[in-house]
């Protein structure tokens, strides 16, 4: 796997990105969503990938299972910075970046710019990807931001979470800078992600079910 | 094919020995566990795997040492040295443990029990002051030949199998199969090997396919080769020559990496490997290391192996021919060669190589934070998304915990909040108001629930009766609350 220029992601995300996959060696920053940043390395992860998570304490891991990644093959460093203060933030995903192909990591508050600059270079040098959840201090080649989400199935005291749908911003640097806008179901009702098939129609109000 | 019929000299309790220890009570430990303890100290009853205060609190006045694998490995030279005098084809399994193919040997000696008999008696002539006496053993292939030596026993060509039918099927060393076999009723070797090896295949894969040669008396693999193609041979020459130790080993770390690659392109692993040095002023030296399933076949491995065995040439006071001048050359040479079936990393399903190299980061990382600050997912059972699974330091092995399996009524269902709050934030809840964390009171517009929870409510002390709920505001956000009494928090983030 390691010659390809390309990670794949799932079928369903691969419109929000300009080459229909995770380009080796490239940064992506998503914004509003932990799942959306999860399902990313799933695909990946199923094929034989390492992944890794970097500075997410709060991490839902069974979720991450629930969406395809999988757990043997990813280490996870929740509080980085503990023991070699504010930049070891920077040299724990380093040392991942050599070792894992996907790696998402929050951002501490004040990162320098210079080090994400170094970050960006090291992970182009290594051929990684960097999956940045939150805001990075250059314009990260690919953006996804999640503009609106409405979950359905839960009622005024019955139901539950079913599903939602999200709709996607995705901008970016480059080939990925003509904005795309791509609504998704994240998670569909039976599980996984899919896409919505009519990208016009917003929902507003949850859906009730009546069961 | 038959086991190569193997005598193994065993020396008990070797890295106490090599310490200098063995006459007094003593315990080596290595990771804060006891690795091994000299008579005096197991009198008392110290043993394995016991904590550093556990062991001196069972026996007082005991020595404590870290474990030295390298000093092991120097002190285990004289030995070597002391087998080599019978046939030049000594393999060291480990330190402590060597292994010579007794076929020539024995014919010259008139048989395996006379043979034993002089090796033994050679050995505990080079063993320091104090040491127990060696156990020779043989018996066909290496895995029953050790059982052998601990015995003391000479079990008769072909009797292997026999021999090895009582002893439980956590002598094989893989702790998660022989925990699986034993809870599918097979505990001893005898009865994994009644079982037809293509059941065995399917059911348990590679590694259980192993394990049943092994019950078999066989070789744990079928060999490709006794002398593997010549073009896997790694030598690096060495110019100005290294006087030094590390100089010498961080040689050996790049050529143990490159005859591992080399290996791996064709898939292929190495069983037993001979590493020759030569040396400034022309002496050469050999010895063989034989890289079994529980020491690891990786290239760090071997690596770790050609260290030692430079360190117990160049080191090494006690052995008389040292060599005199710096190393020039280095040469490894993969004597068996078997097809790699990845049993390490089979589980992990993915490439061998890869793997390594996270290994090798993680374990960086863990040189820098602390072990701890590495950590592994696994599936475990519970209610609530953060019991769903449990952190495991990297490296360690998963404590038996609860199963994931037995239904969980009150468990949360799918999908799952990709937030899980390491604490839980308080909350207030009014009306249809929800405030989080002492911020803006915004609607609750849509809630289900409650998912009941009354924990251990066979005690008293842990019991806790609460309720948890799925709860979205205005601003379309999901959470998953949860109320005791009245008291909320939010335990996770559906976001």
């Amino acid at each position: 796997m390691a010659g390809e220029r390309l990670l794949p992601v799932l079928g369903p995300l691969e419109p929000l990105f300009p080459t229909q996959g995770l380009k080796r060696g490239s940064v992506v920053s998503v914004s509003g969503s932990t799942s959306l940043a999860l399902s990313l390395l799933a695909a990946a992860s199923a094929q034989g990938s390492w992944c890794a998570a970097v500075g997410m304490p709060a991490l839902g891991l069974a979720a991450a299972a629930e969406l395809g990644v999988a757990l043997e093959r990813f280490p996870l460093v929740p509080t980085p910075a503990r023991a070699t203060g504010a930049d070891g933030w920077a040299w724990v995903v380093a040392a991942m970046a050599d070792a894992c192909d996907v790696v998402l990591a929050r951002p501490p508050r004040r990162l320098a710019g210079a080090d994400a600059r170094r970050l960006t270079a090291r992970v182009r040098e290594r051929g990684s990807v960097l999956v940045v959840a939150g805001q990075w201090p250059e314009a990260a080649e690919v953006q996804l931001a999640v503009v609106s989400a409405a979950w359905e199935g839960l009622g005024q005291g019955h139901g539950r979470l079913l599903g939602r749908r999200v709709e996607v911003l995705a901008g970016g640097r480059g080939a990925a800078a003509r904005e795309r806008r791509v609504a998704l179901w994240l998670p569909h009702p039976e599980g996984g992600v899919r896409s919505v098939e009519v990208v016009g129609e917003r929902r507003t109000h949850a859906r009730r079910v009546v069961s | 094919m038959s086991a190569v019929r193997t005598l193994v000299v065993w020396c008990p309790d070797w890295p106490v020995v090599a310490a200098g220890l063995a006459s007094v009570p003593a315990a080596v430990l290595a990771s804060g566990r006891v690795v091994a303890c000299s008579a005096a100290a197991r009198a008392e009853g110290v043993a394995r795997g016991l904590r550093r205060r556990q062991a001196e609190s069972r026996c007082r006045g005991l020595v404590v040492v870290e474990h030295d694998p390298a000093g092991d490995a120097r002190a285990f030279e004289p030995v070597v040295v002391a087998v080599e005098a019978f046939t030049p084809e000594v393999e060291i399994v480990r330190p402590g443990v060597c292994a010579v193919a007794t076929r020539g040997p024995s014919r010259y000696f008139g048989g395996d029990e006379a043979l034993v008999a002089v090796v033994a008696a050679a050995v505990d002539g080079v063993l320091p002051e104090g040491a127990p006496a060696c156990r020779v053993g043989v018996a066909d292939g290496p895995f029953a030949a050790e059982r052998a030596a601990r015995g003391g026993v000479v079990v008769p060509a072909g009797g292997s199998a026999g021999f090895l039918a009582g002893f439980p099927v956590s002598t094989l060393g893989d702790v998660d199969l022989a925990d699986l076999l034993v809870r599918l009723g097979i505990r001893t070797l005898g009865q994994l090997a009644e079982l037809p090896a293509p059941a065995v295949l399917a059911r348990f894969g590679p590694a259980g396919e192993a394990a049943h040669r092994l019950a078999r008396g066989l070789d744990e693999r079928p060999l490709v080769a006794r002398t593997a193609p010549l073009e896997l041979t790694v030598v690096a020459e060495l110019d100005p020559p290294a006087e030094r130790l590390e100089t010498a080993a961080f040689v050996a770390k790049g050529l143990a990496d490159r005859l591992h690659d080399g290996l791996t392109v064709q898939g292929l692993t190495a069983t037993r490997v001979l590493v020759e040095a030569e040396w400034e002023h022309g002496e050469r030296m050999g010895r063989r290391w034989r890289l079994d399933g529980n020491g690891g076949r990786g290239a760090a491995a071997l690596a770790e192996r050609v260290r030692w065995q430079l360190d117990g040439w160049m080191t090494s006071a006690s052995v008389g021919d040292q060599p005199s001048g710096g190393l020039t050359l280095l040469r490894l040479v993969p004597e068996e060669v078997r097809p790699d079936d990845g049993r390490q990393l089979g589980f992990w399903g993915g490439d061998r190589a890869a793997a390594e190299r996270v290994a090798r980061v993680l374990a960086r990382v863990q040189g820098m934070l602390g072990p701890e600050a590495v950590v592994t997912a696994v599936p475990a059972g519970g209610r609530s998304p953060a019991e769903q699974v449990r952190l495991v330091p990297w490296g360690e092995r998963p404590p038996p915990g609860v199963d994931a399996e037995p239904p969980w009524p009150g468990r949360i269902p799918p999908p799952l909040p990709a937030t899980v709050h390491p604490v839980p934030v308080p909350a207030e809840v009014t009306d249809a108001q929800v405030s989080i964390a002492g911020g803006r009171w915004s609607a609750v517009t849509a809630w289900a629930g409650p998912w009941p929870v009354d924990e251990r409510w066979w005690d008293a002390a842990a019991h806790r009766r609460r309720a948890r709920w799925q709860v979205m505001t205005a601003a379309g956000t999901a959470h998953l609350m949860s109320q005791e009494g009245d008291h909320w928090e939010v335990e996770a983030t559906y976001d």
